[in-house]
């Protein structure tokens, strides 16, 4: 198989590179190890569009940020995701760290992005559940939340809309220079390789090239709360980072749910373990800035790794070996940064080696899902006498039908594993966490499919769910 | 919009029985609204026996005892849909739900019973440390691939929680040939009932380690190892106490939770303590003219107990939808005292009544103790207990005559005999 591009890694990065591409005249594939794209940090992150404020003015994180921060409302216009711009309050608890507010809204200043300093009368009024410790605030209002799960779902579902081939399940393992361009696994032939490896950039690039540059894993632990009517907080909050405590941050989420964390700690790549030591620092640092949190509505615990690169900036450059690019160390604030990342690797690198022409027919818009629980009853009504399936309600607690599973099911970037479904429909992400719809979500896949129950894997395609049946068993 | 003067929802045991006693007091106008494809609730997938002892005096399996009350229902001709989800009470009592058959409708009750059952605690809940990953699975879920879906969900099991479902769940895996290696508990005694423990571990020689709780999950793709602990009286983990277990699931039976997202949704507010509603002698809510009964009140450990409070429920919504006349004015209040974790009803008028039933659950196990019943300061009752364990639902009847007005709280209380 021969491509022009062919992109490492399908997480949001990777996924927003190779949509910038499918709007021009040349094959691009992404090859992607996991079962699903989005699957690593991309799916397990804070799931917000930072402002641009902190980054050090004149890195590229600073730049990217602000630049990427600016894309969001027109891009999920198109790719139909969920994307709010709630603002974010950074909070001072003493003297010394509205020092640093201080030092943060001139950098602020530097990187252009608009920040109004907040006393605390003025915090409660937009904040009332402030704790009693919270001094001031930095407010920065283009901050937003977004579903990242879906965000980088819908990219890769645009881009394969527009002749993007995805390769799942095919983890790189070797790269050969050959005359005529790059052989991957050899089978994937391509112009340029561009890396999107995330946690792994590293290892991929000295696949090819002497190392450069090495990749850091740091994990950070989090607690999802359920929804609930009276939300507590209404802005991303974070905490100046101090001796008190790391940059924790209580967030709402796009799906009325709230995100408390991160942890920060050095750990190997694979190690998504969650422990009750770092859950507890994480509630004891969350509780100085807001009051009685509900922590008896947490319904999950779960662990990121990002990619920290040793010199703490971005890498986005072409690698000692022609045409192989490096897009790589993308840690905090890579979400906001990615779209104006992808642009950057697109035009500045990929474009000026050769003038790839624009598609005639490329159609930027994902068509619209529909999401029946958001609908009035009439609407609702109308739906379902178009069709029944929305009509059945598979998860009870997030209200997802039936018939927005077997949509999703004909995407062309669809689910094939429990957790797919999940990250894409929310189903089993609310307080039952699945207990009581997994087994019909199970069969709709395993239907879908034509394979039996047992073939349904919860995530990677080694991670089955249910061993052999039981003699006897009454099969329909 | 149709106008229902019952509406039950849920049409699990307390469902059914909720349903069948309106009826037979002579509510024509009522439906059931039942989420599944088939009435009956979790009984369907509890394929064991030991339900229906109260009730019918007989052994009989969960199927065995839905069926009992769905022949009842389809001979009253109470009218029930399945598949059906409801999106929300509205404060005026209109009920709007989704079935694939008949779109979005609407309905405006007169009364309510909410019999909406319960759900499992789940790993997130609790917390659970170490890997996410495949095969770690609730009890019920594991129970309802087992026996409803005909799949076996593990060969090496490890169970965390001494729960009901857990303890059944370790005779069931271990009888279609698993090997179930222990069921660690994080309190110092089991949370299941007796009969359980001795017919679903001891016979099977399958470990019960008490004061232990799963420290971590191990595993890349599917659950490899797990790790327990003993803890002590905090709840912290002793040192250097630690066992590993190889398996590949970890079965998880750490407790229910009611299940209420409605009523939470109408802001009333839940008992931190039972985590459904609190409710009067009628089983009316806070709110006017909407009862609660079964595992959506309270956990219960018998389902007979289940269908006997869902016919309370009923009389009460009856009396309720037939004179209007109710107890929602100067009540007095059910106190839980040292020893008792809570008392239902928690609300309770002394008028027109009899006699009430009080239920109650102990915080920890007793022996050799009386339960000790006072209106205010004075004495009413005292009952003498050879024993009293948390899993064990305890039902008091008190006749209302031996309570001397004045007074504001009933309080119940254990004291031990020196």
């Amino acid at each position: 198989m021969k491509y022009d591009v062919i992109i490492i890694g399908a997480g949001v990065i990777g996924s927003c590179i190779a949509r910038g591409l499918s709007k021009y005249n040349m094959k691009v594939a992404v090859l992607e190890k996991n079962n699903d794209v989005g699957n690593e940090t991309s799916n397990a992150n804070s799931a917000i569009i930072h402002s641009g404020y902190d980054p050090e003015c004149g890195t590229l994180k600073a730049k990217l940020n602000v630049e990427g921060n600016a894309m969001f409302d027109a891009l999920c216009k198109e790719l139909d995701v969920r994307f709010q711009r709630i603002g974010s309050i950074t909070l001072a608890l003493d003297d010394k760290d509205i020092e640093t507010l201080k030092m943060l809204q001139k950098r602020a200043q530097q990187n252009k992005v608009q920040t109004t300093l907040l006393n605390r009368e003025e915090l409660l009024k937009i904040e009332p559940h402030l704790s009693q410790h919270v001094k001031a605030g930095l407010l920065a209002e283009t901050a937003g939340i977004i579903d990242p799960f879906n965000f980088c779902v819908h990219l890769m579902e645009n881009a394969i809309d527009n002749g993007v081939d995805l390769f799942l399940n095919t983890q790189v393992t070797s790269i050969v220079k050959r005359e005529d361009g790059f052989l991957i696994n050899h089978q994937f032939q391509a112009d340029m390789v561009i890396n999107c490896a995330g946690l792994y950039g590293d290892e991929i690039n000295e696949m090819i090239n002497p190392k450069t540059f090495e990749i850091i894993p740091r994990k950070g632990e989090y607690l999802v709360l359920d929804h609930f009517d009276n939300a507590f907080v209404k802005h991303t909050l974070f905490l100046v980072p101090s001796d008190k405590g790391k940059g924790v941050l209580i967030s709402p989420t796009t799906s009325h749910n709230f995100l408390i964390g991160p942890s920060a700690e050095i750990c190997s790549k694979d190690d998504k373990d969650t422990d009750k030591i770092t859950i507890n620092e994480i509630k004891r640092t969350a509780s100085l800035m807001v009051e009685n949190i509900p922590f008896h509505q947490v319904i999950r615990t779960f662990a990121g790794i990002r990619p920290t690169p040793k010199n703490h900036d971005f890498i986005i450059e072409e690698s000692q070996t022609k045409n192989f690019i490096n897009v790589v160390g993308i840690e905090s604030p890579g979400l906001a940064s990615s779209p104006a990342i992808a642009k950057k690797v697109i035009e500045e690198i990929i474009l000026k080696k050769k003038n790839y022409t624009l598609k005639e027919n490329y159609d930027p818009y994902v068509k619209p899902y529909i999401h029946i629980h958001e609908l009035s009853f009439e609407e609702r009504k109308k739906w379902i006498e178009k069709n029944k399936d929305y009509g059945e309600i598979v998860c009870k607690c997030e209200k997802i039908s039936k018939g927005e599973i077997l949509d999703c099911l004909q995407r062309s970037c669809p689910p094939h594993s429990i957790k797919a479904l999940k990250k894409r429909l929310r189903v089993g992400f609310g307080k039952c966490q699945g207990g009581m719809c997994q087994s019909i979500a199970m069969h709709l896949l395993a239907n879908y499919y034509k394979k039996n129950l047992n073939e349904i894997s919860y995530d990677s395609l080694n991670s089955y769910i249910l061993c052999d049946e039981l003699k006897g068993a009454n099969k329909q | 919009m149709k106008n229902v003067d019952l509406v039950i929802i849920g049409g699990g045991s307390a469902g059914l029985a909720a349903a069948l006693q309106a009826k037979q007091e002579g509510i024509e106008n009522l439906i059931i609204l039942e989420k599944e494809p088939y009435l009956g609730g979790i009984l369907q997938q509890c394929i064991h026996n030991g339900f229906g002892l109260v009730q019918f005096k007989e052994q009989l399996s969960g199927p065995e005892y839905a069926q009992r009350y769905i022949d009842l229902i389809e001979q009253e001709q109470i009218p029930y849909r399945l598949n059906t989800t409801v999106y929300e009470i509205t404060q005026d009592k209109k009920i709007y739900y989704t079935n694939a058959d008949e779109g979005c409708v609407c309905l405006q009750a007169k009364a309510i019973i909410m019999a909406t059952g319960c759900i499992e605690r789940s790993a997130g809940a609790i917390m659970l440390e170490g890997a996410r990953v495949s095969g770690i699975m609730s009890a019920g879920l594991a129970q309802k691939y087992m026996n409803i879906e005909g799949y076996m969900v593990g060969k090496k099991v490890f169970i965390l929680g001494s729960g009901d479902i857990g303890l059944i769940m370790a005779r069931r895996c271990t009888l279609e040939g698993a090997k179930v290696l222990g069921v660690a508990e994080i309190m110092p005694y089991s949370n299941g009932l007796n009969r359980n423990i001795v017919q679903c571990l001891n016979d099977f020689d399958i470990p019960l380690y008490l004061s232990h709780t799963v420290k971590k999950v191990v595993g890349k793709d599917r659950v490899e190892k797990v790790m327990i602990a003993q803890v002590d009286q905090k709840m912290d983990y002793i040192e250097g106490t630690e066992k590993e277990f190889e398996c590949d699931t970890l079965i998880l039976s750490v407790g229910l939770i009611p299940y209420n997202p409605l009523l939470e949704k109408l802001n009333i507010t839940l008992n931190p303590k039972t985590k459904g509603v609190n409710v009067n002698q009628d089983y009316e809510t806070d709110f006017d003219g909407i009862f609660s009964c079964g595992n959506a009140l309270h956990v219960h450990d018998l389902v007979d107990y289940v269908s006997q409070e869902a016919r309370l429920a009923a009389k009460g919504a009856v009396k309720y939808l037939k004179d209007q006349s109710h107890h929602q004015e100067n009540l007095h209040e059910t106190k839980a005292g040292t020893g008792i974790n809570y008392v239902l009803p928690q609300k309770f008028a002394r008028c027109n009544e009899d006699k009430i039933d009080f239920k109650f659950r102990v915080t920890r196990p007793f022996k050799k103790c009386n339960i000790v019943i006072k209106t205010d300061e004075s004495v009413v009752k005292i009952i003498k207990k050879l024993y009293l364990l948390p899993s064990e639902m305890e039902i008091v009847s008190l006749d209302m005559k031996t309570l001397q007005e004045p007074f504001k709280n009933l309080e119940f209380e254990i004291k031990e005999e020196c």
